[in-house]
């Protein structure tokens, strides 16, 4: 993250918002109960909470993960249409449906009304590896689409084997050693930025009036327009499911998930944490970690993780 | 209608004009890129109303085809070999999404070793993704397969995506007379595409593609699937008989050329079936009794025809442009077990492997194929496929090696020449 490109959010909320307050938030959620996510899924909270401000006049276009469970035949939790593709290619998948439906505009085959919002569903697996190359296109494209990927750190419905997005240290399926994974979490933000899409924003669903702007501000430009929602995992990261609201809000208040936007060349820090939790009452909530504290605590890799986190705030220009 | 010279390419971007496609998406890749150049340019001067859009692989371009297919426009695309393999994943999916769409490829042997000529590996290995398949042996039969394949996808009983190939260089380069009919007599024939419920829209909201639990739902999808291709061979003779209606040409799922009273009957597909048809007349002249049957139709696999036609034969020789590595021909199998146990079937049937990576098939070799199978019948035993290779073709891959064993060690003397110098 360099410097030139960071800016603070503006005090003065000037722009338009709906969300003003939480009480502002929609009060009837769209998107049915029931599904086959695990208790606690950080992914299916934010999902809800997006889905109210996307609204059902939408279609989702799913990659392989854990959300491809959502639409099991015959059912589905979605009021708008869905699309399953493949584990790469759904950006390719809205390429295709999103095309489909200008052409029926244009040709006056389909009135303005039975358009959708074209949206991508897909995990980190998809977003931060196999399905990049068709995203770096639908974006180089201008591709006028949103794109939600939760971002549960692992390949999770195959039983969180890591993936790009896996964080340093973190115990896996495939990383089970004295130290967890050797590698560090890829830069997803700054890869999707670098192309100078429409919009690109991190999220939580933790942090349910931040989310519900960025959704609302996304939903207002055309291009391609991508979130990254951080999702607490109870089973990838073992923690018990009723604690994925304080592992969410830890993972912004420690500074580990920051919480920021990308508009006009700009990247804005939307939720600063002032006066940052130290990363370890994160990290030890969750049982992927917990060898940073069991049998002894290991002091050098919590402080690497504790001098990446200030590092990257150090970058930020506040 | 016009007679005009156009290559296999150029065929099939004309099939894809006059049918009214709505929707090209694309990706490169030789022998293939002459048809999505020439739909690009017909765009950018506006003799074309549709939109076309480069993907960024073959994956990304077969999704983004069934996917805008299943919103309801019509679509066509294209791709070649390694391009085929690279997006079969999505050639099964979207089989399966009852989206349809017409796609051509031109064949091109697979790696490795790396070609650009032609073969049927690549089309073969689609045979079981769901997709139909209609092989042509000359650039009429491609534009002609172009409209017969919207028909066919596009018809209620099938809803299915249809591959039209052509080979590689011999029918993607080469000029011939092409029939173009105008645009109307286009459009009274291939007609506007209906998708009826196979679209996505905001007051009528649909899943596609969606997980199953269990073999109950997934078979029943797949049978579905496999059902619908089966339908699509009442369909298929249905569209052709009616393309001879409107445009005065026969193409039957299953051309047959001199059977009737012949006692041998090669069996082959794609353009090298021409090499075939030429050889049925010298062998003719020269008194034996040959025909060739040439399925145009792979998938669904017209198997009523080829016993109606290899019916009472004495020996049939299957020459396959393509080979399953530990079995031989594929088409050698497909005909055995449509053949098995019938009535009148032919006693001897024999497999040939020939034309891999664009190799020729001379005249003589034509007739040599005809002396094994008279053999064959006589001794009352098939021998084990033969793979078509000379002695010569040998020597010359003998003389390749040579060569770059003198060079190397030629080489190497000068190299450790040099370096005695610098001590």
């Amino acid at each position: 993250m360099s410097k030139t490109q960071t800016k603070q959010a503006p005090v003065s909320e000037a722009k338009v918002t709906v969300y003003r307050r939480m009480k502002d938030l929609p009060s009837t959620h769209l998107l049915g109960s029931g599904t086959a996510m695990c208790a606690g899924c950080g992914g299916l909270e934010a999902l809800h909470e997006v889905y109210d401000v996307i609204g059902a006049k939408s279609i989702f276009v799913n990659a392989a993960g854990c959300m491809t469970l959502l639409s099991v035949y015959p059912f589905t939790p979605f009021r708008g249409s869905w699309l399953y593709t493949a584990m790469a290619s759904a950006p390719a998948g809205a390429q295709g449906v999103r095309d489909a439906l200008d052409i029926l505009k244009q040709k006056k085959l389909m009135s303005a009304e039975e358009d959708m919002e074209v949206v991508v569903l897909t995990g980190d697996g998809s977003a931060y590896g196999m399905g990049l190359s068709s995203t770096s296109g639908a974006m180089e494209r201008g591709l006028d689409f949103l794109y939600l990927c939760y971002d549960n750190e692992g390949y999770g419905n195959t039983g969180q084997q890591y993936s790009g997005a896996t964080p340093h240290a973190a115990r896996t399926a495939t990383s089970k050693g004295e130290h967890g994974f050797a590698g560090y979490k890829k830069d997803l933000f700054s890869i999707w930025t670098a192309h100078k899409p429409a919009y690109v924003a991190t999220v939580i669903g933790t942090e349910p009036l931040d989310l519900a702007r960025k959704i609302e501000k996304a939903k207002s430009l055309k291009g391609p327009r991508l979130i990254i929602a951080m999702a607490p995992c109870p089973t990838g990261w073992n923690f018990d499911p009723q604690h994925t609201v304080e592992v969410g809000r830890l993972a912004v208040r420690t500074g580990i998930w920051p919480l920021k936007e990308y508009v006009d060349g700009n990247v804005v820090h939307t939720k600063v944490p002032h006066e940052r939790v130290p990363v370890e009452e994160y990290l030890k909530l969750q049982g992927r970690f917990r060898h940073l504290f069991e049998p002894q605590r290991d002091e050098t890799m919590l402080a690497e993780i504790q001098a990446r986190a200030d590092a990257y705030w150090d970058g930020v220009t506040q | 209608m016009s007679r005009t010279l156009l290559t296999g390419n150029g065929a099939a971007a004309w099939g894809a004009r006059l049918a009214g496609v709505d929707y090209i998406p694309a990706f490169p890749i030789t022998p293939q890129t002459e048809i999505i150049e020439t739909i690009a340019k017909w765009i950018d001067t506006d003799e074309m109303n549709a939109r076309m859009v480069t993907l960024e692989s073959e994956h990304s371009m077969i999704t983004a085809a069934g996917a805008a297919a299943a919103t309801g426009v019509r679509v066509f695309t294209a791709t070649s070999s390694q391009g085929l393999l690279y997006g079969m994943e999505m050639l099964y999916s979207v089989a399966g999404w009852r989206a349809p769409f017409v796609l051509v490829n031109v064949s091109r042997g697979l790696s490795s070793p790396l070609t650009l000529e032609p073969d049927h590996n690549d089309i073969l290995a689609a045979r079981d993704s769901g997709c139909l398949q209609i092989h042509c042996s000359t650039c009429q039969e491609v534009f002609d397969s172009m409209l017969i394949a919207y028909r066919l996808a596009e018809d209620e009983r099938v809803r299915l995506p249809v591959i039209v190939n052509l080979d590689g260089f011999y029918l993607s380069f080469t000029r011939e007379p092409v029939e173009v009919p105008d645009q109307k007599a286009v459009r009274d024939y291939v007609g506007s595409y209906d998708p009826e419920t196979t679209l996505f829209r905001a007051s009528a909201p649909s899943s596609q593609g969606v997980a199953v639990l269990g073999g109950g739902p997934y078979s029943y999808f797949r049978y579905e699937l496999h059902l619908a291709a089966r339908n699509a061979l009442r369909v298929y003779d249905q569209v052709a008989e009616e393309f001879g209606r409107h445009f005065g040409r026969e193409h039957a799922a299953v051309e047959a050329y001199r059977v009737d009273d012949a006692d041998i009957a090669f069996v082959m597909m794609g353009s090298f079936a021409t090499k075939a048809r030429a050889a049925v007349d010298r062998l003719r002249d020269a008194g034996l009794r040959v025909g060739l049957v040439r399925p145009r139709l792979l998938r669904p696999f017209p198997e009523a025809h080829i016993k109606r036609l290899l019916k009472g034969k004495r020996g049939v020789a299957v020459i396959d442009q393509n080979l399953s590595m530990g079995l031989g021909g594929v088409l050698h199998s497909e005909v055995a077990s449509a053949l098995y146990g019938q009535d009148g079937a032919p006693a001897m049937l024999l497999s040939f492997v020939a034309g891999l990576g664009g190799r020729d098939i001379a005249d003589e070799e034509f007739f040599e194929m005809v002396a094994v199978t008279q053999r064959a019948i006589e001794k009352g035993e098939a021998p084990p496929p033969r793979l078509l290779y000379t002695q010569a073709e040998l020597r010359e891959v003998r003389k390749l090696q040579a060569i770059a064993h003198v060079e190397y060690e030629e080489l190497n003397r000068a190299s450790s020449a040099n370096e005695g110098d610098r001590q």
